[in-house]
């Protein structure tokens, strides 16, 4: 994993953190939907503060397949790259 | 396993529902009395919920001019207009709708549903953008995923927010079609289309506006919001949708629009191209009630008494309604369980309105969503405030005894009020 990507997964679970409890434990390989229980409102929500956390646009469609936490840094590592 | 098992979570909620009474969302009416009543179980119910802004369903006109139409041209057209061919009354439908917008162009679609499903997926293809209030309804997320456009929300109602994500596309090719509501559907709130046109202007975005909930409520001449916010917004509009079922008292969609080509979209919009037309005598009273509409200017006058009475009257009793007064006018309740057995009281009291439940809401408190019609009288609405003030105060959501004197009271309760801008975004509506 690069350093770039690493950063991204960090800042996405402390984005996280204003929405799940602290005694949940996030890493990468936690499942947002289902380990967190978010609904698909609260997720469409996360996508677009993250939307404004790293000043890029996040297209719905981009995270239809996205289910872990990786998985999401990933994506968003990507369109970061490409602004 | 079931094929249905996935759905287990939900038919628990369901359950739960009917344990405490009549479930709000298997409502079945014995009989329709007029716009306003209905019988329930054997039980005159006052109708608060059912989007009917003009009362128009029971319009003698609108009801003999379709009675004639039925004997004249059949059931219905038993095919789409692609296949099938169109009927006179289709063309005359889109031509009167077009006069009336002051489009050039209109298309009839058979429900409001299929109007943004069709628009949204064709209007925005591959490499376009799509830009979405978070506060949509159901059929305007459900068109965004049909198509292949990409989908962007910006915070509801907030027209800087939606400037800064158009910015952050301003080097991207591909057209960018901006999708508002003139009155959503929960709340009752307009969007701030003057600013939002402003925003469509310096971007070189398109700007839809879907004005189910304001055709026929707001604008001098029944427009819409569009029409409210003055001639250089109304221009601003690119394309309207709306529906036939609310304020003219049918059902079907439609949209306008002054674009060059428009009718090319009669061939590549499936939503439109493979489903049944409506039947000629839905659309005969749909134009009569397009008439009805512009010829009694006096009901939307009626219609905003009644939606002031109502909101003004809920809000002096200490209840916390939407950020502004509309004909939809909502409470919103603390938690799930209270709003069901609230719900459930008035329904037993003779009043029927909406119950929505979160996701299904713009923020986590569920609400009795009510609906104005200019048909409802003053005692009719003035009924539903004393179930609601009796109940309230049954349920602890008022205080026992009204303790303030009116003016104080007023003022108390100012800061419950739901903020103009809610920011916490909101899943597709449960489609009202």
């Amino acid at each position: 994993m690069t350093e770039s990507f690493n950063k991204t997964q960090a800042e996405i679970i402390q984005g996280l953190r204003e929405i799940v409890p602290a005694s949940v434990t996030m890493t990468g390989e936690t499942r947002i939907v289902t380990d967190l229980h978010l609904d698909s409102l609260a997720v469409m929500d996360f996508i677009m503060s993250l939307e404004d956390r790293f000043e890029i646009v996040i297209p719905l469609d981009r995270v239809s397949d996205v289910e872990t936490l990786a998985d999401l840094a990933k994506v968003v590592d990507q369109l970061r790259a490409r602004d | 396993m079931s094929i249905l098992s996935k759905f287990d979570p939900l038919r628990e909620t369901y359950d739960r529902l009917r344990a405490v009474g009549q479930n709000p969302f298997e409502m079945v009416f014995d009989e329709m009395l007029s716009p306003t009543e209905g019988m329930h179980r054997g039980k005159k119910t006052i109708l608060l919920g059912t989007n009917n802004y003009l009362g128009l369903t029971f319009d003698s006109e609108c009801i003999e001019e379709s009675v004639q139409v039925l004997r004249r041209n059949g059931t219905g057209t038993t095919g789409s207009r692609i296949a099938n061919g169109s009927y006179g009354a289709h063309r005359k439908l889109e031509l009167e709708l077009a006069k009336y917008f002051q489009r050039r162009h209109c298309m009839v679609f058979s429900t409001g549903y299929q109007a943004n499903l069709g628009m949204l997926s064709t209007l925005a293809g591959k490499g376009d953008y799509l830009l979405l209030d978070s506060d949509s309804h159901a059929s305007i997320y459900d068109g965004a995923r049909l198509g292949h456009a990409e989908v962007v929300r910006f915070r509801h109602n907030d027209p800087e927010d939606l400037h800064k994500r158009l910015n952050r596309l301003k080097d991207m090719p591909g057209s960018k079609l901006i999708v508002v509501e003139g009155i959503y559907s929960m709340l009752g709130d307009a969007a701030p289309l003057r600013e939002i046109a402003q925003v469509k202007r310096e971007t070189g975005a398109y700007l839809m506006v879907d004005e189910a909930h304001s055709l026929g409520v707001l604008g001098e001449h029944g427009r819409g919001l569009a029409e409210q916010a003055g001639p250089e917004t109304e221009a601003a509009v690119d394309f309207v949708v709306g529906t036939f079922s609310k304020s003219l008292g049918s059902v079907g969609g439609f949209c306008v629009s002054n674009i060059d080509d428009f009718d090319v979209l009669r061939v590549a919009c499936r939503p439109y191209m493979f489903t049944a037309s409506l039947p000629p005598s839905v659309m005969a009273s749909t134009v009569t009630a397009l008439r009805r509409l512009q010829e009694a200017p006096e009901l939307r006058t009626k219609l905003h008494a009644n939606a002031n009475r109502l909101y003004q009257g809920l809000r002096e009793r200490g209840f916390t309604v939407g950020p502004q007064p509309s004909p939809i006018v909502s409470v919103a309740l603390k938690d799930s369980q209270l709003a069901v057995e609230f719900w459930n009281r008035l329904l037993e009291g003779g009043l029927y309105l909406n119950l929505a439940l979160p996701p299904a809401t713009p923020t986590a408190s569920p609400l009795l969503r009510s609906s104005v019609s200019a048909a409802h009288s003053f005692e009719q609405i003035d009924r539903a405030l004393q179930l609601f003030e009796m109940i309230g105060r049954q349920l602890g959501v008022l205080a026992p005894v009204p303790a303030l004197p009116e003016t104080r009271r007023a003022a108390t309760h100012k800061g419950l009020a739901f903020p103009a801008n809610t920011d916490l975004g909101l899943v597709a509506n449960a489609g009202v």
